[in-house]
């Protein structure tokens, strides 16, 4: 079973979203149990800080020995900062999900496409796996 | 329904990553697949490769059975050694490429790939009709299990007294490993030494756990099918449904040495081959390094000047060069100045001889 820390908000594309019930500038990344779907993380590519983002977009890449899939912003807003780290060290994303592999910040603006609860994320992954 | 190998248990408890690979549910990976692959390179990974067939061919005609259905003279082999072979339509179009073990005067045992062996099984019963030889499917009987890596001699021999400092690349001996039956052979599909062990089904578990509890002093891991794809990659093999399928000749892949004209008697698929064998095919099989990060991926176009001039048939990031590599057909005369177009970003490609890696003897 992966880890699912209770205190973030998830997405059905197995992203979380930390800090939305405190501040405007929220941060993202993929779970535990992308990263242990996806395999050894060995490129990352994300958004240039400062680029405007609509809820959906795909606005980056992760990609793996055997697979790539894209990274969505669950929220709208401004990119004000991306994780150069992960850039440099994809295996932060299978080492460190949550901490230090997380990918992008965003200043938010308007509501977040529709989120998960760490509940509701461990029923959508325990019925996937 | 996916089938499941002796091991799947022994998989399962290691808390492997089972995927279906041509109708099997197979380990894809215990863990990181970048360490599979690094212990495999630096000291030996065991692999559970039950999917594959087994396919004897019997009788005092077994050799001529063999020589008119393959496109090698299998005939001339010696009891003992192995050959790369490959069996083809009668347009010269690859059906499947296979490793056929001469076992004895009598006896060979075909090795076919997991989604082509019934087929070939099949193949190989049409066309040994007019010879005294009987063939056989017992791939439902044995279980194989690889162990592959610069220490895997070192490993087996704590569990075996089979010669295998005087074992030859290519070749295969009856044996017993750790008190079991076993076809030893020094074969694989890693580019490193090591050795395949062709066991009834019933003697996988305890095998797999002796060479587990072997190995350990010498850092084997169990690998799983996702670090096999990356060490066949890197050691410029082709696989079955990306470098090769029936459209292709052994002469597109760059393999036209396996087509042996000068045996005796005719042999399906001659008269197409030996049509085409002088004309350079319109594409050839080569290497590609990326310059970039991003993985080149089957089925991607490769492109020079915005123009596609091939296509990518396997890539994979490789841990041994640190950079994205890939195998692609590529039209003859195209030269360098190559990119692939990953997801509409045309990345700069490196042309390399094959293969990427090839081991210090």
């Amino acid at each position: 079973m992966s880890d699912i820390p209770d205190e973030l908000s998830y997405t059905k594309e197995h992203e979380w979203i930390a800090g939305l019930d405190e501040a405007i500038t929220v941060t993202i990344g993929v779970t535990a149990y992308a990263a242990e779907a996806l395999g050894d993380v060995v490129f990352v590519q994300l958004p240039d800080a400062g680029a405007t983002v609509a809820a959906g977009d795909s606005v980056g890449e992760v990609e793996s020995t055997k697979s790539v899939s894209e990274i969505y912003s669950p929220v709208g807003g401004e990119i004000v900062e991306v994780n150069q780290a992960v850039v440099d060290d994809p295996s932060l994303v299978n080492n460190d999900p949550y901490g230090e592999g997380w990918m992008f910040r965003v200043r938010v603006e308007g509501d977040p496409e529709d989120l998960l609860s760490a509940e509701e994320y461990t029923a959508l992954t325990s019925g996937e796996s | 329904m996916s089938r499941s190998t002796p091991l799947r248990d022994v998989h399962e408890s290691l808390g492997a990553t089972l995927t279906d690979f041509a109708g099997w549910l197979m380990p894809l990976r215990y863990g990181s697949e970048s360490a599979e692959h690094n212990a495999v390179r630096t000291a030996a990974g065991l692999f559970d490769l039950s999917h594959m067939g087994e396919i004897f061919v019997t009788g005092p005609q077994a050799g001529q059975a063999l020589d008119y259905a393959l496109v090698g003279h299998l005939s001339a082999l010696v009891p003992g050694r192995a050959r790369y072979t490959m069996i083809v339509n009668e347009r010269g179009g690859v059906l499947d490429d296979l490793i056929v073990y001469r076992l004895g005067d009598e006896e060979f045992m075909v090795v076919a790939n997991a989604s082509n062996y019934e087929k070939v099984a099949a193949e190989l019963a049409d066309r040994a009709k007019p010879y005294d030889a009987a063939v056989e499917d017992r791939s439902d009987r044995y279980a194989l299990i690889a162990v592959q890596g610069p220490r895997a001699q070192e490993i087996l021999a704590t569990l075996t007294d089979a010669d295998l400092p005087g074992l030859k690349y290519y070749a295969g001996l009856p044996g017993v490993v750790d008190g079991r039956q076993a076809l030893i052979a020094r074969t694989g599909y890693t580019g490193e030494d090591g050795f395949e062990l062709f066991v009834a089904n019933e003697d996988a578990v305890p095998l797999w756990h002796a060479l587990t509890r072997a190995g350990e002093p010498y850092g084997l891991r169990p690998a799983g099918l996702s670090s096999r794809d990356t060490l066949r990659l890197e050691a410029g093999m082709p696989l079955y449904g990306n470098e090769l399928g029936p459209d292709l000749t052994p002469f597109d892949a760059g393999l036209g040495r396996v087509v042996k004209f000068d045996k005796p008697g005719d042999f399906v698929g001659r008269s197409a081959l030996e049509a085409v064998k002088d004309t350079p095919p319109r594409r050839r099989l080569v290497g590609l390094v990326a310059r970039g990060r991003r993985v080149p991926r089957h089925g991607y176009p490769v492109t020079k000047d915005g123009a596609v001039v091939g296509e990518v048939t396997s890539g994979a990031p490789s841990q041994t060069l640190g950079k994205p590599i890939a195998m692609a057909y590529v039209d003859t005369g195209a030269g360098e100045g190559l990119a692939v177009d990953i997801r509409g970003s045309h990345e700069a490609m490196d042309l390399v001889e094959l293969p990427f890696y090839r081991r210090n003897k």
